[in-house]
């Protein structure tokens, strides 16, 4: 079982495989048309022309302008731009420096903040969120404040799986004449977003959730969001974000996510099919076992659970060395047991919250490795906890 | 394939990035056998800059990359809080006791065979092995009997003379059968990193204090001022607290004295620190309690053995007299100097450890004492 390629992976939401639709896209673009898109020449023309059609792509997938579309190298850096640009166009153009989040923010969001609050001067305030990681929209609405720069509400967590309802969000928002980020990386490799219904100013992507490569994203910054770049240089992507365009990785990106879009029904319907079962062959054979993150409302490929009195990082070892590659709410390769801010926020009871599993499928799980995961999965909990 | 240990095992390695480790992940898988890499994240004193150094990130960095080119999987263990519970505290209460506990000892025995052991298991090894300079030999139907190392400048049978059979069984010492120089080899033969860092004597858990800074904050108590007192009782000066001392200490002790003094005593009860004369240094006999007899029952009689009285000291002959199942009493050939309670005694027959023993103290020959009565 040591042989990497025997594990059955189930932690999707982690990263996924290049899918080879993908990998095919990208590879005229690594020794065949290599040419620098900001090049005069017609390689140059001819690399401009793949990352202007990705634009278009992704426009097309959102419902947005080419012009808005931002391409990034992960959705971190997106997350960055977003907060740490619209917090300090807003302090510039209108002496607004108070920034409101959720309290289960992805870390590139809430570090962001606080950088912000300790080195920048902003006022850094945290939204209720419930025992689900659910914020809603009249909470947003009564935090709200005239001098409030930037609210960011993650579209759907990486960790508990809950999805935010961030349309109602975006309204309260926009009506309060408010930036709105959302943090999309996980939601936007399964569900379908509409920039032109949706009241979403920041909208922040990534490849690799959904088979695309790492080391690419997109922020989607909506006509007339205010935002100061925060890489400066040869004023490439509107002037937001400079530096040689990452060519096969920006083509990578659009084909993942118009595979995504073209088959989100067929992937969706596997995927919650798979999920549910889990969840309830987990809950049935595990005592002491919890759903983490909300029943109904959550990502198609995402069950997180808490089981009481285990040391989730022992559980992810001890499913590893048999063969098993999931995650957890504190993830920590270091081995530093402590309970991640989201598991902190829903208030997992003590004793619970150290003990999280997060399962995230593939539509192209199968279903007998997922049956082998569901039959071992509760003697790797008795073992942990007979530590 | 390691003697004793079938083909199919699967077995953990306690990684710390160290060459002798990384040697012995590499000999395993070598040898065909299953193996996956563990580390233990240790405590260190908190504000400290420098982490523990048996689990520095860089060491922890070494040790991933190792396993990686290996291709064994890589797990770090959390031990912080058991550390902290069990090793740190017994160094503490010693120093408080007025004597000077041995934590690798404590580490050993807790930590990376109890607590890692039970975690290796947990993972389905049926074995774990270290990169200690020790062998172990298994005869079926036997006890496995620990022995010295083949390099008998690195041997470490002294630190694990406390494990008892049930975790013998589970040990792998793959090390314990080569010299140091041939383990470089070894290394450079896979291309492992060997760099010659020089061992430190320091605790892993000061991260570059020393430790009577670390008394000062953890256990003031131990840095009470006293009196210095020679045997007769008389005093002879000040101590700045009974931890700074050790046994046979001669400098530092602050005395003009026509003659050198020693450190002779620390006494917990009245907080006195005695000296004395070169001549009045030294014991001859010692008892130590916590006795683990590594493979069986002690023998009924008292037996002539060799003794290693600290991890550093030589092997010197004595008379072992076991005291019940639990205790032993040594009578030296020659009188020792630095027979320190708190540090294990072990006792080896040949290159065998046969038991080992915490020392609870220490007698001046009848003679000796004679003697310096006369010249007062």
């Amino acid at each position: 079982m040591s042989d990497y390629t025997e594990h059955i992976y189930l932690d999707y939401a982690a990263t996924t495989p290049l899918d080879p639709r993908v990998m095919e896209a990208m590879q005229p673009y690594f020794q065949q048309d290599f040419g620098n898109p900001s090049s005069i020449h017609s390689r140059g023309q001819k690399a401009e022309a793949a990352v202007e059609n990705a634009r278009e792509r992704i426009a097309e997938i959102f419902n947005c302008k080419p012009g808005e579309v931002i391409f990034t190298s992960c959705g971190s850096e997106s997350d960055n731009l977003a907060l740490r640009g619209a917090a300090l166009a807003a302090s510039q153009q209108r002496g607004a420096n108070h920034i409101l989040i959720s309290p289960v923010e992805h870390p590139a969001v809430s570090k962001t903040a606080e950088q912000l609050a300790s080195h920048f001067g902003f006022e850094l305030e945290y939204l209720p969120a419930d025992q689900y990681g659910l914020v809603s929209a009249a909470d947003v609405e009564s935090h709200l404040r005239a001098d409030s720069a930037v609210v960011s509400v993650m579209y759907a967590n990486n960790e508990i799986g809950t999805i935010n309802p961030v349309s109602e969000i975006g309204e309260v928002c926009r009506q309060a004449g408010v930036p709105f980020h959302s943090d999309a990386v996980q939601a936007g490799a399964h569900l379908e977003i509409d920039l032109s219904t949706q009241a979403i100013d920041l909208l922040s992507l990534g490849a690799h959730k959904l088979y695309g490569p790492k080391g690419v994203g997109i922020l989607i910054a909506r006509e007339g969001t205010p935002l100061l770049a925060a890489q400066t240089g040869g004023g490439q992507e509107h002037e937001m974000r400079a530096g040689t365009s990452n060519v096969a990785f920006i083509v990578g990106q659009a084909e993942a996510f118009s595979l995504a879009n073209q088959e989100r029904e067929q992937r969706r319907a596997k995927l919650v099919e798979m999920r549910d079962h889990l969840i309830r062959s987990v809950l049935q054979t595990i005592p002491e076992s919890m759903l983490t993150g909300h029943p109904a409302a959550r990502l198609p490929n995402h069950a997180s659970f808490a089981f009481k009195g285990v040391d989730g990082n022992q559980l992810l070892i001890i499913l590893d060395s048999a063969g098993y590659a999931c995650s957890s709410g504190s993830a920590c390769k270091t081995g530093n047991p402590e309970p991640s801010a989201v598991v902190k926020a829903i208030g997992v009871e003590e004793g619970w919250a150290l003990g999280t599993l997060r399962v995230t499928l593939s539509h192209l799980t199968a279903d007998d490795h997922l049956e082998n995961f569901l039959s071992f999965l509760p003697e790797a909990v008795r073992r942990v906890r007979a530590l | 394939m390691v003697d004793g240990i079938p083909r199919n095992s699967k077995i953990a390695v306690a990684m710390s990035g160290g060459v002798d480790s990384s040697v012995t992940a590499a000999l395993l898988v070598e040898q065909g056998y299953e193996v996956f890499g563990m580390m233990l994240r240790l405590w260190s004193e908190p504000g400290q800059q420098a982490a523990n150094r048996c689990c520095t990130p860089e060491s922890m960095a070494v040790a991933r990359r190792i396993a990686a080119q290996l291709e064994i999987p890589f797990y770090a263990i959390d031990a912080k809080d058991t550390f902290r519970d069990t090793v740190v505290q017994t160094f503490i209460d010693g120093y408080t006791q007025g004597i000077t506990p041995n934590p690798c000892l404590a580490c050993n025995r807790h930590i990376r065979w109890e607590y890692l052991l039970n975690r290796a298991l947990s993972l389905g090894a049926d074995y774990m092995a270290t990169g200690h300079y020790a062998r172990l030999e298994r005869t079926p139907g036997q006890p496995v009997r620990l022995l010295q190392g083949i390099d008998a400048d690195k041997d470490q049978s002294y630190v694990l003379s406390i494990l008892d059979q049930a975790q013998l069984q589970r040990a792998v010492l793959p090390v314990g059968g080569y010299t140091k120089p041939q383990v470089r080899e070894i290394a450079e033969r896979h291309k492992l990193p060997s760099a010659r860092t020089k061992d430190s004597q320091d605790l892993c858990f000061l991260a570059g204090t020393d430790y009577h800074s670390f008394l000062a904050r953890h256990a003031p108590e131990t840095q009470n001022p006293g009196e210095i007192v020679n045997a007769a009782g008389e005093t002879l000066g000040r101590h700045q607290g009974l931890a700074n001392y050790t046994i046979g200490q001669r400098k530092g002790l602050g005395i003009a004295h026509s003659q050198p003094l020693y450190v002779l005593a620390k006494n917990v009860t009245d907080n006195t620190l005695v000296v004395g004369y070169l001549e009045e240094l030294g014991e001859d006999q010692l008892t130590a309690g916590a006795v683990n007899w590594v493979s069986g029952p002690p023998p009924s009689e008292p037996f002539q053995a060799e003794i290693k009285i600290r991890y550093t000291a030589g092997l010197v002959p004595g008379q072992v007299s076991p005291i019940g199942a639990d205790k032993f009493a040594v009578k030296f050939d020659h009188p020792q100097r630095d027979i320190t309670p708190g540090q294990a005694a072990v006792i080896y027959l040949g290159e065998q450890a046969i038991a080992s023993g915490i020392i609870e103290g220490a007698q001046t020959p009848a003679a000796k004492q004679t003697a310096v009565r006369l010249i007062e």
